[in-house]
């Protein structure tokens, strides 16, 4: 079992963020990695990015959107209460090199994800810029966190409550444009990273993006996480999650990211309605 | 074997009563139910008692066949589980899965003029009797050596190697990547043919003998083999299966509603996914569905699809009848149930619509040429004999490989050109000091009962060390 030590609710509680004790995935973890939860008996395999490790401590923090029934199974759980199971750390780690001018970009939780990686990218002596967007103010996460985690901070709402008026890749556009950058990272909705590397081609800068396809194991064994990435099929819980953006097939990806909506959206309202008759 | 009665054969063998083939279509109940006392006399009294058993020779742990019947006759049931489990750990599972008709069953000396001995139905047997009657008493231990011993991966060659070191006295730990253990014995073969509290009853057992169980534990990446040794194991078994899927890397491969058998399989079996929305794991179900490929794990896959409610399924396989892989009984099961075989017929491509879903796929109809590499005749594709076929599920179920996620971190253990590990035939010795390995792993896709036979051999191979040194 693996209890959850710490909870907190972002983004007007459809971001929850829980700390949870499993000391030899913390031990082990490097940032880009990731795990797969599963709350009790019946539940789904759940994959989510580690947004945070404690050695010492022994525990390790994910940060995740409330969209499903399995996401708002997680919601529920309380400081105290476990995850059945959870297992990792999954995928490659990060590349990590020292490049000079990097651009991080993160849209919604995507910007979790990003957090440790940004941070990483800091320490090996990159000159780190973070763009970070949310459709408004109060569902912006992890501003600070991100403030400390790299050099220059940039903030964008669709709706122009917060910082920039429009979206991150507005932003990335004017800060490509200074010139030098080597590479960019860029991490959120679908939509969003391909509108990121869609540009990027154009300034012909190397882009880092990390998938989200379905997944089962996240150990290689059911391929239902693949992806097509410059005309081949890679499985993203084994050769990602993290790929060349300019070669994925995002389109692909988001058809096949749709693949059980309908049912996901039954179980899911069903369980809400189970859940307020309670 | 299949229990068919076309011809009447004198002495016939006594056929297991089995779910009626409209009702079963559509449950995850056991399909055959099992002998009555008397059936298993019955059947056990056909047996000639051969002085020179040929039947042992098909058996790959030579389980001593006509031991075990004979005290089967003699109504000593505990005697006859007793005798079983000394050649193999897992009559109820073997009983049920192995490919009698090409092993045991297959040399029979009656098989030649009739029909042979159901050898696989009375080791079932025995097994049911003593899980239903039996004791529940453990075998006697070894006093403890003071060792410790890794077993990775929780299949049926894991858990024979744990099973037997435990007895041995050593301190015994399986690591098991996903979160329940039994390998492809609860991931792969569905409910209605192995049903699932028959693991549990076997994982419970070892459990009781004082093996421990780490779930959730991937190693390679959670713990890696060198790590175990720091941590104080003096040997490590791998036994981590082949589950790499195999696609048929045709176009149109990454549509929505194909998918590999194991992941198929894993949601059906493992998640439950036949539950939802009760369980939280969707699957996906098909309306026309087609599996690809003729093993055991293409007719799990395709009898699954119609138990879950698909209107028609079909198999489509590159060769013919006789080149069919899975056991004959699965085969005989899956045509009964309703499952149409496209033989001769191979897949060029995949159709999808707008929406990037499966729509249907196109065909070659194929022709058997000269002989290949297999000796098997090669299937040579007929020319202008392309077809459409509607299809909006897709199974693929063409075999599996090597998975490198644990090889490919201990680099310093060989492996073949395949990616499987290299080990010596005898022992399951690998290069690395102090790590065997056996079953799929080594073999590739290959049985349950070898390996169960290749874990036997290599605990053996590691009580030694244990005791001796490497
Ligand atoms: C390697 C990896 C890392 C991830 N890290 C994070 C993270 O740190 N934080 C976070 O909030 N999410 C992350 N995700 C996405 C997360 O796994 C999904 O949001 C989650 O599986 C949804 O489950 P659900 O049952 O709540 O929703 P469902 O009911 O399954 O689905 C609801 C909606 O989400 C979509 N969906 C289903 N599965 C996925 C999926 N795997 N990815 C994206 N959308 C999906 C469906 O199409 C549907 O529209 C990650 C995914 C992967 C593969
Ligand atoms: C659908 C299906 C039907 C079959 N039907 C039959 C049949 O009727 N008769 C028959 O004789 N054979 C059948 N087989 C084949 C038979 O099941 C296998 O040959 C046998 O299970 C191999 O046993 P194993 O112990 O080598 O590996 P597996 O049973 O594959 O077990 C390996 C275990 O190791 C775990 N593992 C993998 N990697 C790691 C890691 N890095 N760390 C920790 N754990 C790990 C896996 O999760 C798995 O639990 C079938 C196979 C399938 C897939
Ligand atoms: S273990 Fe398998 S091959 Fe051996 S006797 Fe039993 S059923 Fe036959
Ligand atoms: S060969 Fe057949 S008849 Fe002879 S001992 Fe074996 S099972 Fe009995
Ligand atoms: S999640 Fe199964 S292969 Fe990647």
């Amino acid at each position: 079992m693996f209890k959850i030590v710490r909870r907190e609710e972002m983004a007007e509680g459809t971001v929850i963020l829980n700390e949870i004790e499993a000391p030899l995935i913390a031990k082990k973890a490097k940032p880009g990695q990731f795990v797969i939860l599963k709350a009790d008996e019946d539940g789904e395999r759940i994959p989510l990015t580690m947004a945070e490790t404690d050695k010492d401590k022994g525990t390790i923090t994910i940060i995740y959107m409330v969209v499903g029934k399995s996401t708002a199974l997680f919601r529920d759980l309380k400081v105290g209460d476990s995850f059945q199971d959870v297992i990792g750390p999954l995928g490659k780690a990060t590349h990590l090199e020292k490049r000079g001018k990097v651009i991080c970009v993160g849209g919604g939780t995507g910007v979790a994800v990003l957090h440790p990686i940004t941070r990483a990218m800091k320490e090996v002596g990159n000159e780190v810029v973070c763009i970070i967007g949310a459709r408004t103010k109060d569902l912006l996460i992890l501003e600070e966190q991100m403030k400390n985690a790299s050099h220059d901070l940039r903030v964008c709402t669709d709706d122009g409550s917060y910082g920039h008026h429009g979206f991150v890749t507005d932003v990335m556009k004017e800060v490509l444009e200074e010139g030098d950058v080597k590479e960019v990272v860029a991490i959120g909705p679908v939509p969003m990273m391909k509108a990121v590397t869609n540009i990027t081609k154009e300034y012909n800068v190397p882009t880092l993006v990390s998938l989200n396809p379905i997944m089962v194991d996240g150990t290689g064994m059911c391929g239902g996480c693949r992806v097509s990435v410059g005309g081949e099929t890679k499985f993203a819980c084994v050769d990602g999650p993290e790929f060349d953006g300019h070669k994925v097939d995002f389109d692909e990806l988001m058809l096949r990211l749709n693949a059980y909506l309908e049912d996901e959206k039954k179980c899911h309202e069903e369980y809400c309605t189970i859940r307020d008759a309670q | 074997m299949a229990e068919k009665s076309a011809k009447p054969v004198k002495n016939p063998r006594i056929a297991m009563p089995e779910q009626d083939p409209q009702v079963r279509a559509r449950n995850f109940l056991e399909v055959p139910t099992g002998y009555t006392n008397k059936m298993a006399q019955e059947e056990a009294a056909r047996c000639l008692q051969c002085k020179k058993p040929a039947c042992v020779n098909g058996c790959p742990v030579g389980v001593d066949i006509p031991g075990f019947i004979d005290l089967i006759s003699k109504g000593d049931i505990t005697a006859a589980i007793r005798n079983l489990w000394s050649k193999n750990a897992l009559p109820a599972v073997c009983g049920r899965v192995c490919p009698q008709e090409i092993q045991c069953e297959g040399l029979c000396i009656l098989g030649k003029k009739g029909e042979p001995v159901a050898i696989g139905n009375l080791e079932r047997y025995c097994a049911d009797w003593e899980r239903e009657n039996g004791t529940g008493e453990l075998p006697p231990k070894a006093a403890s050596t003071g060792k410790k011993v890794a077993v990775v991966g929780s299949g049926p060659s894991g858990l024979t190697v744990a099973g037997d070191l435990i007895v041995k006295g050593h301190d015994v730990t399986i690591f098991e990547a996903f979160h329940k253990a039994g390998g492809v014995l609860v991931y792969g073969i569905p409910e209605f043919r192995l049903p699932k509290a028959i693991v549990a009853q076997e994982i419970n057992f070892l459990e009781r003998l004082g093996c421990k169980l780490e779930c959730n534990a991937v190693v390679g990446r959670t713990v890696s083999v060198d790590e175990l040794f720091e941590q104080g194991f003096d040997a490590v078994y791998i036994g981590v299966g082949a589950g790499l899927p195999r696609f048929m890397n045709i176009p149109g491969e990454n549509l929505v509603g194909i998918l590999s058998a194991n992941e198929y399989l894993t949601r059906a079996n493992l998640m439950k996914a036949y539950k939802f929305p009760d369980v939280d794991t969707p699957i996906p179900i098909g309306k026309n569905v087609v599996v690809l490929g003729a093993g055991n794990v293409a007719m799990d896959a395709a009898r699954t699809a119609m138990r879950l409610g698909a209107e028609s399924v079909k198999i489509v396989y590159r060769r013919s009848r006789e080149e069919m892989p899975a056991r004959a009984a699965e085969i005989h099961h899956a045509e009964e149930e309703g499952i149409d075989m496209f033989l001769l017929t191979n897949p060029t491509k995949y159709l999808g619509n707008e929406k990037g879903r499966l729509t249907g796929m196109v065909c070659l109809q194929m022709e058997l040429g000269e002989p290949d590499d297999s000796g098997r005749r090669r299937p040579v594709p007929i020319e202008g004999s392309e077809f459409e076929m509607d299809c909006d599920l897709c199974i693929v179920a063409v075999g599996s490989g090597a998975n490198p996620l644990l090889t490919s971190e201990t680099p310093d253990m060989k492996l073949n050109k395949w990616g499987y590990v290299h080990t010596d035939e005898k022992t399951g010795k690998t290069t690395k000091k102090a790590v065997w390995a056996g079953g799929d792993i080594v073999t590739g896709a290959a049985t349950v009962i070898l390996a169960m036979g290749a874990g036997r051999e290599a605990a053996n191979s590691m009580h030694d060390y244990l005791n001796l040194g490497w």
